[in-house]
């Protein structure tokens, strides 16, 4: 029986890139082939191809064994493959049953929408699949994990049975990712093909019947789960040897430097997204706060860090109250922001690299002289930093939007960690990012802790939250629902409680990890 | 639970400050509107649009100074009560207010004398009627995610094809087919500069409409109004009265008493609400406007769906520039359409993007401009320059978000990358 999908010699170059270079792939029936890759290697692109949203410049893909021309999605779904895209594909406004139905509704005396006839085949393909979701609830309501459910019934509503999901579980917490796993494993048992892109090595060992790993658009080679380790698959995709594991020391803790006192913040909807929370930071130790996206971590940082008006509550940074808090007023306490979104709040993407690095600091001396700006002294700044951060970069007078992702994060991180900071606050440090240049940025942050700085870590990966913290706090609702020394954190305790599970309920279903058990790698 | 608490605790300055606001328009009202009056004195306001209708309504008579104080009392009640407990919806409280302050003014205005209210209602909805269908444009277009601000300068040229073609042909219906036409073809052109050549949606319409308002100012002065008897006298359509429905006391002479285009753009309302939110076109053009990206992936044509309702847009806006000339005085007079195409896109912010919201908000400007019209006849003590500002004031008040923030199409606005 011939392979469900056959990709051969797929090539496609962007301007500058070479994206695909004769990517050569196959799925079998009822199999899920993982597609491995740092960002950048090319994952979504050849899926992009095979979606039909993006044209080959050269290669064959072969259907069931007929080759196919699949020149919009339209040709996609008619063959039976369907995609649930990374950054969901729903429109908020609009019902479950509406988004569904969007493309291929049924009608009612020809003209109408058949809103109930649609609502009906819903909760059919919820039952089949154990995919429980309210047809007539607005997508807005839905928290992501049940979103991506609409997602893939969308596929299955289609009769898709290639199903290509592009990073599925990035916006998930642990338990959700269980859940989907599940769903997934079920929908291999009835028959479907799956494609499942990722670069998290430790859902391909959980989850993959096959894995192919791509590398700078090349496909390095094609494994199944028992044959590698997670390391060997990491330097697969690196190209490298990979250390897996950050290596800290225990913490000198000293005195308080960030003090958070009942904080009541606004997100720019002006509804309420952090109430009544209090925390504080040591110097010398990493506090970091684990949380799915969107239980108010932005508009806390935004709140410490002068972007965002604080409404009620206390900030003491270094022991000094904050009042009306400006970005200026926090960074000349000695603070540093590795903010969340670089190129919006970290970067001004068209500056060159070197008045980049200057961003927070051209107005002082040595860089400033009155109201001359010291070209000389800036751009031997930004060349010594370059270098001590490994930024690369053919020379620091390129515009900042030539970096790739990783680069533009180390420019911001020598920025900031280049100053004498006390206080370093970062949030999703390492979002995007391949896992070289995570390695190399949470070495530098446990550096700087190391060095007697109190780090705030925000992230809504909790192995990294894992991996670098001392404590960890769990982020619900606008509220800190838990801190604990990381020595005695569970994955699955800190899930239940990122799902909004009490911390007595989330302590009586999980048994306590003795200290040093837990799973450092991601 | 925290969340309750900070509801009634955090917003407490803003509502305090709403309310004393509400407070200072009570005693406003009390100061301009009372010391003029005498006790006594009675304001009549007429419901019978003519006194040959099938069933009369007696005047409504109302006690001047009696109704003033009721007024001013609700106002400071509803600023009090805010300030004290806090009303949810702005919508509601902007609502009581303004409709306090229209009828005291109104009373004041009226004291000692009488006023067709019907006869006000029902021009009111004329006066509504272009405001409206220049709103309908801007909502089939914008839910689609093409901004048009060149509506103003669409109906501009469709006013004066639509009187050329009609005075040249003696019909009409002639003249209203190429209004809609030319209205058509203008969008069409909006249409392919900003989806085609990704054009700045904002640059291009003010280009139609400065474009609009030189060429048909130059061809009036040039041609219309040296032939006005051949080019620019066109008639205009008859009122149509539908049987029946029109001797309904009250809503008859307003709603079934009216011009072909006036019915039309009813009948646009009623079938633009059904088709955008009960028919798949509707569907797919929402989610054009909402998250493109996402209807592309489900194979919808995203270009095509943004071109069909621009153009249809146009041929709405069409039909209200040929309401200016054929529906209204049967002429072509420069830069005649005054704003309202503007107005109309107020009406469709203050409407929500939705028909029957940007309907009703153009109601209210053709209220405001109704308003003014009577008062002027009403020999109000006030200059008519200033009355002839309400409608425009009407529309910044709306337009600062005031009464609520209206939610546009999520991608409104944004030309779409593949």
């Amino acid at each position: 029986m011939p392979p469900v999908l056959q990709l051969k010699g797929i090539t496609k170059a962007f301007p500058g890139v070479l994206a695909n270079d004769h990517i050569d792939l196959e799925l079998n029936e009822g199999e899920i082939h993982c597609l491995l890759g740092e960002n950048g290697a090319g994952k979504t692109t050849l899926m992009n191809i095979l979606y039909g949203l993006y044209k080959p410049d050269a290669g064959e893909i072969y259907v069931r064994g007929q080759k196919a021309e699949i020149e919009n999605p339209n040709d996609a779904i008619q063959r039976g493959i369907g995609m649930v895209h990374q950054h969901f594909m729903l429109v908020p406004v609009m019902t479950v049953t509406e988004n569904v139905m969007l493309g291929v509704e049924e009608k009612r005396n020809g003209v109408f929408l058949d809103r109930a006839k649609v609502a009906a085949r819903i909760r059919e393909i919820s039952h089949d699949y154990g995919l429980e979701v309210d047809p007539d609830a607005y997508i807005k309501d839905l928290p992501v994990g049940i979103q991506q459910r609409v997602e893939i019934i969308k596929v299955l509503y289609r009769q898709a049975d290639i199903l290509i999901l592009d990073e599925p579980t990035a916006v998930l917490t642990p338990q959700e990712v269980e859940g989907l796993f599940k769903i997934l494993r079920s929908l291999v048992a009835k028959g479907k093909s799956l494609i499942f892109i990722t670069h998290k090595l430790k859902e391909v060992m959980a989850l993959a019947d096959r894995i192919t790993v791509l590398r700078l658009g090349r496909t390095v080679g094609t494994v199944t789960p028992s044959e590698v380790t997670p390391e060997r698959l990491a330097s697969m995709m690196v190209g490298r040897e990979v250390n897996l594991t950050v290596s800290k020391k225990p913490p000198k803790v000293g005195d308080v430097a960030l003090e958070v006192k009942d904080l009541y913040v606004e997100d720019e909807r002006h509804q309420v997204a952090v109430r009544g929370l209090s925390l504080d930071v040591r110097a010398g130790e990493v506090l970091g706060i684990a949380g799915v996206q969107g239980n108010g971590q932005t508009q806390l940082v935004y709140a410490l860090t002068g972007l965002a008006p604080v409404l009620s509550g206390e900030i003491r940074i270094l022991g000094k109250p904050v009042r009306k808090p400006t970005p200026r007023k926090i960074l000349e306490l000695g603070v540093g922001h590795v903010p969340e979104d670089r190129q919006r709040h970290g970067l001004i993407l068209s500056f060159p690299i070197h008045d980049n690095m200057v961003l927070c600091t051209y107005y002082q001396a040595p860089f400033a002289r009155g109201i001359n700006l010291q070209e000389k002294v800036i751009v031997a700044n930004a060349e010594t930093l370059a270098k001590q951060f490994d930024v690369r970069t053919p020379n620091v007078f390129v515009p900042a939007s030539s970096l790739s992702g990783g680069n533009q994060q180390k420019v911001i991180v020598a920025r900031e960690f280049s100053r004498p900071i006390k206080l370093l606050i970062a949030s999703q440090p390492t979002r995007g990012l391949d896992v070289g240049s995570i390695e190399y940025i949470h070495s530098r942050i446990i550096e700087k802790r190391d060095e007697g700085a109190a780090v705030l870590v925000v992230s809504s990966e909790l192995d990294e939250i894992l991996a670098l913290s001392d404590r960890i706090a769990v982020m619900y609702r606008g509220q800190i629902v838990d801190i604990v020394p990381a020595a005695q954190a569970s994955k699955e305790y800190l899930g239940l409680l990122m799902a909004g599970i009490s911390p007595a309920d989330a302590a009586k279903s999980v048994a306590p990890v003795a200290a040093g058990e837990v799973e450092r790698v991601f | 639970m925290a969340a309750e608490n900070l509801s009634t605790k955090i917003p407490s300055r803003k509502r305090i400050a709403t309310g004393i606001a509400l407070l200072v328009i009570g005693l406003l009202m009390s100061v301009f509107f009372l010391p003029g009056t005498e006790t006594g004195q009675t304001a009549t306001f007429g419901l019978n649009l003519s006194s040959s209708a099938a069933i009369l309504l007696p005047d409504m008579t109302l006690p001047v100074q009696t109704s003033l104080y009721v007024l001013v009392l609700i106002v400071v009640f509803m600023g009090a009560y805010h300030m004290a407990r806090g009303i949810r919806s702005p919508g509601a409280l902007f609502g009581v207010v303004a409709f306090c302050f229209v009828a005291a003014f109104l009373i004041w205005a009226t004291r000692g004398r009488s006023l067709s209210l019907i006869g006000m209602l029902t021009s009111s909805l004329v006066r509504a009627t272009p405001i409206a269908l220049a709103a309908l444009c801007g909502v089939i277009s914008e839910r689609a995610a093409v901004v048009n601000i060149g509506i103003e300068g669409i109906m501009l040229i469709a006013a004066e094809a639509s009187v050329v073609t009609a005075s040249l042909s003696d019909s009409l219906y002639i003249g209203l087919m190429v209004g809609i036409l030319s209205g058509a073809l203008i969008a069409a052109l909006h249409a392919w500069l900003v989806i085609r050549f990704k054009v700045d949606q904002i640059v291009s319409g003010v280009a139609i409409n400065i474009f609009a308002t030189g060429t048909t100012s130059f061809l009036s002065s040039k041609y219309l109004q040296h032939q006005s008897d051949l080019l620019n006298n066109s008639g205009t359509f008859p009122i149509i009265s539908i049987p029946l429905l029109s001797k309904i006391p009250i809503i008859g002479p307003i709603f079934f008493e009216n011009n072909l285009i006036v019915y039309l753009m009813m009948i646009i309302v009623i079938v633009m609400h059904i088709v955008l939110y009960y028919t798949p076109w509707g569907l797919r053009t929402r989610a054009v406007g909402e998250h493109p990206k996402a209807a592309d992936t489900l194979g919808i044509n995203v270009y095509l769906m943004r071109y069909v309702n621009v153009i249809v847009g146009g041929m709405i806006a069409g039909l209200g520039g040929a309401y200016f000339t054929l529906g209204s005085v049967g002429r072509f007079d420069e830069v005649m359409t005054a704003g309202k195409g503007f107005i109309g896109l107020a009406a469709m912010i203050f409407g929500n993007w939705n028909p029957l919201g940007a309907f009703t908000s153009s109601l209210i400007f053709g209220f405001a401009d109704s308003l003014q019209v009577k008062m002027q006849i009403l020999k109000v003590p006030i200059p008519s320059s200033i009355l002839g500002m309400a409608p425009y004031i009407v529309t910044m008040i709306v337009l600062t978000g005031l009464v609520g923030q209206a939610i546009p199409p999520a991608a409104d606005g944004q030309p779409y990358e593949k």
